[in-house]
């Protein structure tokens, strides 16, 4: 009795485990082993921060390509390349590592709310109906199409300022956040050394007036800036300041001298003059 | 049976409070805003520049394109500045400011209240006369109307239908409209047959303007080719597809154009302009405007000129202290509007002042699948898939469920028991699919 | 800065609809198949409904408050509208722990661990009907015998239903107008057809649900076994005893309509019915259970996915 249930069960076991070899020896798919490795290099984010729908198309793409030109993971940055440069046996650029900026200050005591919005609180939504809650229509809504698009939790709606923060340390730079974002208000910017980074935290392109009366941190386009970076790293454009991140040379210049701080510095010493007489 | 269209609809509470109300003429504003955006299609290009001197009627901006329009100065004054300004899009765009002096008329403006029946002109000249004055849909669609006079080749016109249904609640200006200006409205619904090659028109009215089926299906028995058809009231009968099917029983296909049903359709308000425009030499610079709404004392049919303050009118109508919405159109497709002080343009069909406590929406629950939103949609679309679908991002599956036929109507989310803002959701969708629609191409 | 402007997209005005409009409208509705279950069964009737919809918020309250910790969602009515169902389809002898099984079961299992209301795929309800059944088939086929509002609880004299009748060969039925106004053994809900036809009119009134669903399971029944009837008419009863026994209108006009477990085009709903007709005169004819109401609409809800996959809503302008 135990002996033929044994054998029943492990005749079957045996004949299925011969079919399944022959099986997949038979329908086995040809793959590049390098694929393999590849993919394996890759931070398997499947953000799409590269372009490809994920990890394993990228790895394709990698793989197919006869150079690497143009092909860049921006999780894994110039790392990430470099060893799959090296298992494809070709050349990767050194890219400058980089980091999302959210250029908007309007925070809820310098932009203050002329209506209410009672609408879906989403941002692409709220862009189709008008600009916004405050007299900007150019700044943030602050509803968190960004974070929603964000795989690595790296950018956050600040309740206190209803505006979105972002968290350095996370930010892979894949630029989910930039085409979430319906007033395109996120840069990737230059990470920067030691990630210090100057930037115009303002994207409002109406006349000095208007743009003061909406908000406190708004550029007005005086072009005090430009005027004082020696760099020629600041344009002016359309009543809006922009710093060339490739130009600056991070003086820090600029910084004082506009009039509604619209000029942010991110991650430098406190100034000499500031440190002095918060110690007097 | 009454005709109506066949699929979905729902049946909101009419609240028609201005109708029967005779058409008031509006102060003439002290300024005029008059926006360069004021039609689907390029901005109009400014022709004039601070400190002009302009009449009434005079050509202040020339179509940007072949889908843009004239605009001509709704007031006689100088060109303040040409500067950036609130608009019903929610948007600053440019507008042409100009200081209200007297009010002198271009010359060869026929102002008198004559009525003028024939017109021998030929179809390209009445073509070129609508082009000239920049008539755009009055519906709120505001395409302009000699586009629509211009069939793609390949397609002929077989049918004119006059939209005369206003089916969104509380609106009356196209209501207040017919009963003035009924013989004209039938001049200038035989004008765009003319222009149009067809010899059979339709005008479509809802039942619940008896006055106005009885006077308009009196007048047209002396218009040879033009019928009065009393529709059953339902929303969203002035939806062109919509009206097409109720009125000639054929169903615009997916993607396609109306005129491939054969059938060009302009609003009453249209034929209006239509006809002060070829028989008058008037260009398009007033407009009948409805207000009305709980947050008015008196709600009223003006005739407004373009670039007259929300303000004005709504003052004109005795409005409450605090309101709690201004809806530029009605309370189903109309534009919440962020201040009062943004002018009537060309596509503004009514003002409608909501108080505070009827401005909120109610908390948005779970959906219940109930199905109402499937029965309600006029697309024949199923709202509730396409809400979930946009919420996940699942532009495919959008796609695939015909988002972009969507006429953002807003049956669904009027008739959902959960509350749920399917049409946020599902315009999102719209724009998303048909923005990749685009880079496919 | 008090007063200001509201702004949201549109549609600006909202018909008033809301899920608890139509949650307590089929609780109205429920009312004439109550009264007459309270008629025939008396106290043990009210008990049973009392306990059940008891249970069945109890439940719902706690798991809202004490497991998933959001906002309670018991005034929405859904939990007292699935208390009063499943007593519905208890026998009125039944004792309190096994309605509060049941009712756990229906709540617990059915609707809160797939989200709630709204997310469930099976009707709670009829699975906390079925589980019973599966469970305490016993309790759960001992019937009361009708009287004229008994005061008997679980201790009244029992008798069988029509079907179980059926399905052991009897040949004495009762008269069709008992069964009309409900004068025989059953569930709570199911005995009186004329109280739950007026519950439908009630709800095709009000527009709480559409003809397509109960129409066309009670067709297709007919049909089914109208067509065996005809074959072999010493075999097989009037299509009409089929009709006005056992839980086919009570599954029909308020089961089977269930909102969130029932498919949402038109075409789609005739589909559904058309099965859960098919699979119920199929078990009551030819399967070991006299009755199948239950079973269909549960294998019918698990399909109905499926069946909003391929019966999409009428498109305008064609595909």
């Amino acid at each position: 009795m135990i002996v033929t249930a044994i054998c029943i069960v492990g005749g079957t076991g045996v004949l299925c485990a011969t079919l399944l070899y022959f099986i997949s020896k038979k329908f086995e798919v040809a793959e590049n082993p390098l694929l393999a490795q590849v993919q394996e290099a890759l931070p398997a984010a499947n953000c799409g921060g590269c372009g490809y729908p994920g990890c394993s198309a990228f790895a394709s793409a990698c793989v197919k390509a006869s150079s690497l030109d143009g092909l860049l993971c921006p999780v894994g940055g110039s790392d990430v390349m470099a060893k799959v440069a090296t298992i494809l046996g070709k050349t990767a650029d050194n890219v400058e590592p980089r980091v999302a900026v959210v250029r908007c200050n309007g925070n809820c005591e310098a932009r203050l709310r002329t209506n209410q919005y009672d609408g879906t609180r989403n941002c692409r939504i709220a862009s189709q109906l008008y600009g916004g809650e405050t007299g900007c229509s150019f700044g943030c809504f602050g509803y968190g199409d960004c974070e929603a698009a964000c795989t690595f939790g790296a950018i956050a709606v600040n309740p206190s300022t209803g505006l979105p923060e972002v968290i350095e340390s996370k930010c892979t730079a894949c630029g989910a956040c930039v085409k979430a974002c319906p007033k395109n208000l996120i840069e990737l910017r230059r990470r920067g050394p030691k990630s210090r980074r100057i930037y115009v935290s303002c994207m409002n392109r109406d006349k000095g007036g208007p743009a003061r009366k909406a908000c406190d941190n708004a550029c007005i386009g005086c072009s005090k800036c430009v005027k004082e970076c020696a760099f020629d790293a600041i344009t002016m454009a359309n009543n809006l300041a922009f710093i060339d991140s490739l130009k600056c040379r991070l003086c820090r210049k600029c910084v004082p001298v506009c009039p509604t701080g619209a000029i942010i510095e991110l991650n430098f010493p406190p100034r000499k003059e500031a440190a002095e007489a918060k110690e007097s | 049976m009454q005709k109506t269209f066949r699929i979905g609809g729902i049946h909101p509470p009419a609240n028609k409070w201005s109708a029967g109300k005779a058409i008031v003429k509006a102060d003439i504003p002290s300024q005029a805003i008059v926006p360069l955006a004021q039609h689907i299609g390029a901005p109009a290009q400014a022709l004039v520049k601070k400190g002009d001197k302009l009449k009434v009627g005079t050509l202040i901006a020339k179509a940007g394109g072949f889908v843009s329009a004239n605009i001509h100065s709704p007031v006689s004054g100088a060109v303040l500045k040409i500067d950036e300004s609130l608009d019903a899009s929610g948007y600053k765009r440019p507008a042409i400011f100009i200081d209200t002096e007297g009010d002198e008329w271009e010359e060869g403006i026929d102002l008198s209240s004559e009525i003028r029946r024939d017109c021998k002109l030929s179809p390209q000249e009445i073509v070129a006369a609508i082009n000239q004055a920049g008539i755009v849909g009055m519906g709120g669609a505001t395409f302009p109307t000699h586009v629509k006079l211009t069939p793609p080749s390949g397609f002929k016109a077989e049918i004119l239908i006059i939209n005369a249904v206003e089916c969104e609640p509380f609106l009356t200006s196209d209501h207040a409209l017919m009963l003035a200006h009924g013989e004209e409205i039938l001049i200038g619904t035989s004008i765009l047959m003319r222009a149009l090659g067809v010899s059979k028109a339709a005008i479509g009215i809802e039942s619940n303007k008896p006055d106005a089926i009885a006077l308009l299906s009196r007048l047209a028995a002396s218009f040879e080719g033009i019928t009065v058809v009393s529709l059953k009231e339902r929303y969203p009968q002035g939806g062109e597809k919509q009206l097409i099917d109720a009125i000639i029983r054929r169903q615009v296909k997916s993607g396609a154009l109306p005129i491939s049903a054969g059938a060009v359709v302009q609003n009453a308000g249209t034929a209006f302009a239509v006809y002060e425009a070829v028989q008058k030499n008037k260009p398009l610079v007033e407009r009948v405007v409805t207000v009305t709404g709980r947050g008015v004392g008196n709600p009223a049919n003006y005739l407004a000129r373009i670039g007259t303050p929300l303000r004005q009118l709504m003052e004109a109508s005795g409005v409450i202290s605090h309101p709690g919405k201004i809806i530029s159109g009605g309370p189903m497709m109309g534009k919440a509007v962020a201040s009062a002080e943004i002018p009537v343009t060309k596509g503004c069909s009514g003002i409608l002042i909501l108080s505070a406590s009827e401005s909120k929406r109610k908390q948005m629950r779970n959906c219940i699948r109930c199905a109402k939103c499937v029965d309600a949609c006029p697309m024949g679309l199923n709202p509730t898939l396409l809400m979930n679908a946009a919420e996940f991002a699942a532009w495919d599956t959008a796609e695939s469920n015909y988002a972009a036929d969507c006429i953002e109507c807003g049956s669904c989310s009027y008739v959902c028991p959960s509350h749920r803002p399917l049409l946020d959701h599902i315009r999102m969708a719209k724009g998303k699919v048909m923005e990749i629609a685009r880079s496919r191409k | 800065m008090e007063n200001k402007l509201i702004i949201s997209p549109s549609p600006h005005i909202h018909s008033g609809d809301s899920v608890e409009r139509n949650m307590y409208g089929v609780l109205i509705a429920l009312v004439p198949a109550f009264v007459a279950s309270l008629w025939f069964f008396g106290l043990g009737a009210l008990i049973v409904m009392l306990a059940s919809i008891a249970f069945c918020v109890a439940f719902e309250y706690l798991i809202t408050k004490y497991i998933m910790k959001r906002e309670s969602t018991v005034s929405d009515g859904s939990a007292i509208l699935t208390g009063a169902l499943l007593a519905f389809n208890l026998p009125s002898n039944l004792p309190l722990w096994i309605i509060a099984l049941g009712a756990l079961f229906a709540i617990g299992v059915a609707k809160m661990a797939f989200g709630g209301l709204g997310n469930n795929i099976f009707n709670p309800a009829l699975a906390g009907r079925v589980f019973l059944l599966i469970s305490f088939p016993a309790q759960m086929t001992t019937w009361p015998s009708p009287g004229v509002f008994p005061l008997a609880y679980t201790d009244g004299a029992t008798g069988a239903t029509v079907l179980s009748l059926l399905n052991e060969g009897a040949s004495q039925l009762p008269s069709y107008t008992d069964m009309l106004l409900g004068r025989m053994g059953g569930s709570l809900g199911e005995i009186s057809a004329i109280a739950l036809l007026l519950g439908l009119a009630f709800m095709l009134v009000r527009r709480i649900i559409t003809w397509h669903i109960p129409t066309s399971i009670i067709l297709t029944v007919a049909a089914f076994t109208g067509i065996m009837y005809a074959i072999d008419p010493a075999g097989y009863v009037n299509p009409l005893v089929h009709l006005l026994s056992g839980g086919l209108l009570l599954g029909a006009i308020f089961m089977a309509t269930d909102y969130v477990t029932s498919p949402m085009s038109k075409s789609g709903m005739i589909v559904f019915g058309i099965g859960i007709g098919i699979i119920t005169s199929v078990i009551r004819l030819f399967g070991s259970y006299p009755e199948g109401v239950s079973f269909a609409i549960l294998i019918m809800n698990a399909v109905t996915p499926l069946i909003n996959t391929y019966f999409k809503p009428t498109h305008f302008g064609g595909k």
